[in-house]
């Protein structure tokens, strides 16, 4: 089978804009992205189908001259599906607007308060909380008691609360 | 009895299009829903008996004739999964029908819940079922939209935070499973599985690791495998606890699934065999350092979901019948444990008012009932002896040391690492959040402060019957050990390809 060069190169650049995109904070971006890869992908179709023909419709061509139908109808399902995650996308771009005044990926908050503890090279707060609510006899932690301690004034995790 | 196949499908799309349209009818909903479901569970049982029986059942969808056409392949490995799911789906279904009255007065649009609910049942059924590999994107996609709505249910700020992670990397995955598909399509001429895998075989090894190396990429983004996995604990403990349960339990798994068909049918030859165990050992030891680290029950769960993936790419790599069927009987159990885990989770969130460890204490003593309910899928994830989670640990352990090989004994050292660090991570649960006092105690004069609703019985008695699930698995252990061996046979030895064409078409 001899590809098609030009929908190649076509393809390619589609998907390499759609990943620029994608890596972009911007949720609005990544569904340009996402569009711009999917239908770089689609363009893969047409090419795996192999040389052009006729119409695929029986007694309309003769069977050795037609172009292979089943990429079409690969191709048909996920355009379907690009339309469906567009709609979707948007809308939950839209919502993040609606709740954040933005649409910007966000990180996420846990591992922030993790990274920001390993940072400043503290216990977590599920390890020393033994000091602050007494009972130390209970805590698996008890022998961390003298380095931790209740809340200090720029304790990472108060602005958290 | 080949019409039984796609039945599993057919019926929770059907429910999911009744239940939109009973959108204003709650209770008609409820009750369409819940006959869907429990039909699927009477359809998977029957079509588990007829696969032991007579071999893997083949439909070819609307008469095609083969190879042509879409087949839909019952074998046993997918009608156990298919069983076990659908069981999963019916009981955490009704464990939602007691949080709903609650959420419908906080959260609009819950009429949706039941349709996506089912649509999310029907595209897990297709996948399980499905021969083709487009078909098995197709079957992707439902189950990937229904989880993307039930994922970002009711738009809150957090949710739609968690969804976004979740929905582009999905997407991207799917983008990726395109061009597999694109790829096997135009090397080989077909997407039918058995077929395909039959003319990869024949194609130059260069293309061939092209190909497998695509689709072990797009699988191991489902199932969650470590360099792949960093969508997952951010995306899940978000969403509602019914839903995070059987994302929990099923959608990595069908992952799992799909990295089977795709070692056994597209590629017997246990080609990246070496690479699969070096991730599945990462996947392990990287997936429950994570979970030690966190303080929040939700999340710690969902970093062990991770970590315990590793076993059965493990059991996988190993390339072994033996460690085939301990992948089998470690999926279905896994399943079982980790949807109990999180529904349990559910619970204690509503008991104690929250799900972070630096807010939870005493439940131990305020609800017994619920000690009991997260101790014994607790201990069986961690693998202490009677329970299911240890016979699969110690089928992987066999298979690993029957290898011979340095590499696999590298992997038994970290199952035993892992089970050993499991068991830490759910005793920081239970220690803090169960046998510690309330933290708030002290300011009220030592009384006990209720944070928390009551426990709901209805809610407890379903996470009840899913912990009495995972234990008939150890009381039939080895009957279901004789199954899966058997299914491991069959996918090993090429049964699943001359059920599928018997003529030998090539």
């Amino acid at each position: 089978m001899e590809p098609n060069i030009t929908l190649l190169l076509v393809s390619g650049f589609l998907i390499a804009c759609g990943v620029y995109l994608l890596l972009e904070r911007s949720l609005t971006r990544i569904l340009m992205g996402i569009l711009l890869a999917s239908n770089g992908v689609n363009l893969l179709y047409p090419i795996i189908a192999g040389r052009a023909g006729l119409p695929a419709f029986i007694g309309l061509s003769a069977a050795d001259r037609i172009t292979d139908p089943l990429p079409q109808a690969m191709v048909l399902t996920s355009i379907v599906i690009t339309l469906a995650t567009t709609a979707f996308l948007l809308t939950m771009a839209y919502r993040a607007f609606q709740v954040n005044g933005h649409d910007e990926v966000q990180d996420d908050v846990e591992d922030a308060v993790i990274r920001r503890l390993a940072l400043l090279d503290e216990a977590s707060e599920s390890y020393d909380a033994g000091v602050t609510h007494g009972e130390p006899g209970e805590e698996a932690g008890s022998d961390t008691h003298e380095t931790t301690g209740a809340a200090r004034p720029g304790d990472p995790r108060e602005g958290d609360r | 009895m080949s019409w039984l196949v796609p039945m599993p499908i057919l019926l929770a799309l059907f429910g999911a299009g009744l239940t939109l349209i009973l959108g204003r009818r709650p209770m008609a909903q409820r009750a369409v829903s819940v006959s869907v479901l429990s039909a699927i569970v009477a359809v998977a049982g029957g079509l588990v008996y007829l696969a032991d029986r007579d071999g893997p059942q083949v439909t070819w969808v609307a008469g095609w004739p083969a190879p042509q056409g879409i087949s839909l392949v019952a074998d046993r490995l997918s009608t156990v999964l298919l069983l076990v799911s659908s069981v999963i789906c019916l009981l955490v279904l009704v464990f939602s029908l007691g949080q709903e009255e609650e959420q419908r007065r906080r959260e609009t649009p819950i009429s949706i819940y039941h349709p996506t609910f089912l649509a999310l049942t029907a595209g897990v059924s297709n996948a399980f079922l499905t021969g083709d590999l487009f078909n098995l994107y197709v079957g992707f996609e439902i189950l990937l939209f229904a989880s993307f709505v039930l994922l970002t249910l009711g738009g809150t700020g957090d949710r739609i935070r968690a969804g976004t992670t979740y929905v582009v990397v999905s997407l991207v995955s799917s983008l990726l499973f395109l061009v597999a598909l694109a790829a096997v399509y135009a090397a080989t001429g077909t997407v039918n599985m058995a077929l395909a895998g039959v003319r990869l075989a024949a194609l130059p090894p260069e293309v061939q690791q092209v190909i497998h190396l695509l689709l072990i990429t797009v699988f191991g983004i489902k199932a969650a495998v470590f360099p792949l996995s960093a969508w997952l604990p951010d995306s899940y403990p978000t969403a509602p606890a019914p839903v995070t349960a059987v994302f929990a339990g099923l959608l990595t798994k069908v992952g799992v699934y799909a990295i089977i068909r795709t070692q056994t049918v597209l590629f017997p030859e246990g080609a990246l065999r070496v690479p699969m165990m070096v991730i599945g050992i990462l996947t392990m030891v990287l997936g429950i350092l994570g979970a030690i680290a966190q303080g929040e029950i939700k999340r710690i769960l969902s970093f062990t979901l991770v970590s315990h993936i590793g076993y059965m790419i493990f059991g996988i790599a190993l390339d072994s019948e033996a460690g085939l069927s301990a992948a089998i009987f470690y999926t279905v159990h896994h399943i079982l444990v980790q949807t109990a885990l999180f529904l349990v989770a559910g619970l204690i969130e509503r008991r104690g008012g929250s799900t972070s460890l630096n807010e939870l204490g005493g439940l131990a003593s305020a609800s017994p009932v619920l000690g009991a309910l997260f101790l014994v899928p607790a201990l069986n994830l961690a693998g202490i002896p009677p329970l299911s989670g240890f016979l699969g640990k110690v089928g992987l352990v066999r298979a690993g040391v029957g290898t011979h090989d340095w590499l696999a004994g590298v992997g038994v050292a970290a199952v035993l690492l892992t089970s050993l660090l499991s068991l830490f991570a759910v005793a920081k649960i239970w220690n803090r959040a169960f046998w510690q006092a309330m933290p708030l105690a002290e300011n009220e004069d030592g009384k006990m402060v209720e944070a928390g609703l009551p426990l709901q019985p209805s809610m407890a008695v379903v996470a009840g019957m899913l912990v009495a699930v995972g234990l008939a698995l150890t009381v039939f252990g080895g009957s279901m050990y004789g199954f899966t061996d058997r299914a491991a046979h069959d996918a090993r030895h090429g049964d699943y390809i001359t059920a599928v064409l018997p003529q030998g078409v090539r």
